[in-house]
């Protein structure tokens, strides 16, 4: 019986044999490619379509491989140098008014650096992307209309966009201009991401930090459009673009004036006991004198709620998802996102450098990673503490 | 001008939510927005007995209005949302936009709350073509906004605006997170609260180290800690053409605050109902700041009808 059944099963035995060989034998061309790949990122040409997409195609199938991007944010020239030296595979910029969420005096671009931006980035085969994602008022409509014209102008490689009306405007008038959804269009789920598709045809969208990696995996199978995720910076721990805090307690929030807790409403008061900050009048924080006094950023201060008083929202401290990488990876996840257009170009050279090597191991499949990259990052953090933040459910 | 009672943003036991809507057979308000906005994991109420409700509150004469959950990210909060969206007979409340994605889908016309993010008169027409026939003002934007948004939107095309809604009482929606701030205040993880949020009926207030109220923490939901009030602002939203005005359910006077803005919406000279507001309103526990475009917590003085 053992015989005739073996006898039986011998050919497709054989084929099955055959396969795996198969795969084993394109595993190892598609890793060393990948390593090519990964040396080469800078030559690439930047009008490739928006995300790579490494097609291996064998006598029994296909597999593709996808190259994860990694995108890092520059609010000056200097540092976007420092992102494109560092081996950003796209960088993201705003322009220098209250068309993007990182509206901060001294930071972003003006006509003609934005300029200069395009043209280092992609002498260096780098993107670059432009975030005019805060939510325009009829009145100053026309700002945010020349903002996009700018955009497009230039080049750029996509518009990074949260309102219905910038999206709509861009997906009529400039329809080549790849379309990504900013973290402030606040989608978290397939529905949100089909609408956004559908209606004006993103190409991309940056989640928001809410969701955890089981609900992320998910989305990632069936959303319509590739996903950006951030990986490492300032922790926001409310659904973005679905936070009016910071305009509760002045007259700013991240939608309207593109800046959450802002500058100029801050006040650092020395005390006997240390040091006390405000936020337009209202105490975020109160220190003591061994502690190191943080910017009040409100959602991070020590309030009371019943007996207790404590970071009742959450603590000073930095979303760092490089243990995910590989998770992420896997689920076929776009772009790592770092935040901090606000940060010194030292800041992102470090941080873009770690990040770079990171995603490259993980494309050759090496899960290992070294602990100096952790502790460098943590060392880079708000109140050296970082978190996974939402992905990780028991932060929740 | 309509008055609107919003969805409650809290957990509440089931008999403390029957019991609420019961007491409002006679109240004047015409619509009524039900359903949970806020957890999924609030099951007190089940999807049949929300319908149920709404079957009720119909039958009695109101105009009834399925709300729905704020913060979608799981598959089953994406199943129970299609469910709503699919029962067809009452209107739906789109405080998302994967719920603006599914009503517009089957062309079924819908509201938008204030989560969806209409700051402009493009964004107005262009969800008025998706089939949104209410809107909801986002909480942050201003009196001035609001005319702009409207004039923007007539500018564009001679239809008919869609209808507005604003939200004239109550704590205001500020944030929605996906961590749970009332299971973090007591030490649990999310998965397992425990429910706990159904000990805090009115939500845990927060306060500054300096005794200010800041917040209340209401499950993933940060809230004013100062009641907004519009009361005395009816006349001039009835002039910016406002078509409903909303309160936002609490646990504290929901009838004499019903009773005062029908008052304000239907005798407009009225000077008691400006007498009884000044004597209600101060600086610590309201606020209408957002409506004069300052931040959120100011209180401006009452203006009188004089």
């Amino acid at each position: 019986m053992r015989h005739d059944f073996y006898g039986y099963f011998t050919p497709i035995f054989d084929l099955y044999q055959l396969f795996i060989l198969s795969f084993e034998f394109y595993k190892l061309i598609s890793n060393n490619y990948l390593a090519v790949f990964a040396t080469n990122r800078n030559n690439i040409d930047s009008n490739q379509p928006q995300s790579t997409h490494l097609s291996i195609q064998c006598a029994f199938f296909n597999f593709e491989i996808n190259h994860m991007e990694l995108v890092c944010p520059a609010g000056n020239i200097p540092a976007l140098k420092a992102a494109v030296e560092a081996g950003a595979d796209a960088v993201y910029i705003g322009f220098k008014d209250d068309t993007n969420a990182r509206s901060f005096a001294g930071l972003n671009f003006s006509g003609t650096k934005a300029n200069k931006a395009v043209q280092l980035a992609h002498s260096k085969g780098t993107k670059l992307f432009v975030a005019i994602n805060t939510f325009p008022q009829a009145q100053r409509w026309q700002t945010w209309q020349y903002a996009a014209d700018q955009a497009a102008d230039l080049g750029v490689d996509a518009i990074i966009a949260a309102d219905i009306a910038v999206l709509d405007y861009i997906s009529e008038r400039h329809p080549n201009i790849n379309l990504h959804l900013s973290v402030q269009g606040s989608a978290t789920n397939r529905e949100a991401l089909a609408f956004y598709e559908q209606q004006f045809g993103i190409r991309r969208a940056v989640l928001p930090r809410v969701l955890s990696m089981a609900q992320l995996s998910h989305l990632s199978k069936t959303s319509p459009v590739e996903l950006e995720v951030f990986g490492f910076g300032s922790l926001c721990i409310m659904a973005e673009g679905r936070c009016y805090l910071s305009s509760y307690l002045t007259d700013q929030s991240p939608n309207t004036g593109g800046v959450c807790s802002p500058a100029k409403d801050v006040e650092w008061v020395s005390t006997d006991q240390g040091q006390d900050t405000y936020l337009n009048g209202v105490l975020i924080d109160r220190f003591q004198a061994h502690e190191k006094a943080g910017y009040p950023t409100l959602c991070k201060g020590r309030f009371q709620a019943g007996e207790h008083t404590y970071h009742a929202l959450e603590e000073p401290t930095s979303l760092n998802t490089l243990n995910l990488l590989p998770d992420l990876m896997q689920m076929g996840i776009s772009a790592i996102k770092i935040e901090g257009r606000q940060r010194s170009p030292a800041y992102i050279a470090q941080v873009a450098d770690i990040w770079r090597q990171a995603i490259d191991n993980a494309s050759q499949g090496i899960k290992q990673q070294p602990k100096h990259w952790n502790n460098s990052l943590a060392a880079l953090s708000e109140g050296h503490q970082t978190t996974l933040g939402a992905y990780h459910r028991p932060w929740q | 001008m309509q008055l609107t009672l919003g969805p409650i943003p809290f957990f509440w036991p089931k008999e403390q939510i029957l019991a609420f809507y019961e007491c409002l057979q006679d109240q004047p308000v015409e619509r009524i927005y039900i359903g949970e906005t806020i957890c999924s994991k609030r099951r007190e109420m089940r999807t049949q007995d929300w319908l149920d409700l709404a079957q009720m509150l119909g039958e009695q004469g109101k105009e009834v209005v399925l709300s729905t959950l704020t913060l979608i990210e799981a598959e089953s909060e994406l199943k129970q949302l299609k469910r709503l969206c699919a029962q067809g007979q009452f209107l739906v409340e789109a405080n998302d936009m994967g719920a603006v994605q599914l009503l517009s889908q089957q062309h079924v016309p819908f509201v938008t709350g204030s989560a969806i993010n209409i700051y402009n008169g493009r964004s107005l027409r262009r969800l008025q073509q998706a089939g949104m026939q209410r809107w909801n003002l986002p909480v942050e934007l201003s009196q001035n906004s609001l005319r702009d948004t409207l004039s923007q939107a007539k500018e564009l095309t001679k239809q008919a605006l869609p209808e507005v809604e604003i939200l004239a009482y109550g704590y205001l929606p500020l944030a929605y997170a996906a961590r749970c701030f009332t299971a973090r205040h007591r030490n649990l993880a999310k998965d397992d609260c425990g429910f706990c949020c159904i000990e805090y009926p009115q939500g845990i207030p927060l306060t500054s180290q300096n005794g200010e109220s800041l917040f209340i923490m209401n499950g993933i939901q940060t809230m004013s800690a100062k009641r907004f009030d519009l009361l005395d602002q009816v006349s001039t939203m009835r002039d910016i053409g406002v078509d409903a005005l909303r309160i936002s359910p609490t646990q504290t006077d929901m009838s004499g605050v019903i009773a005062r803005f029908h008052q304000a919406i239907t005798e407009p000279q009225s000077m008691t109902t400006n007498a009884q507001h000044i004597n209600l309103v101060d600086a610590d526990s309201h606020c209408n700041g957002y409506w004069f475009g300052q931040p959120g917590m100011d209180q401006r003085a009452i203006e009188l009808n004089e």
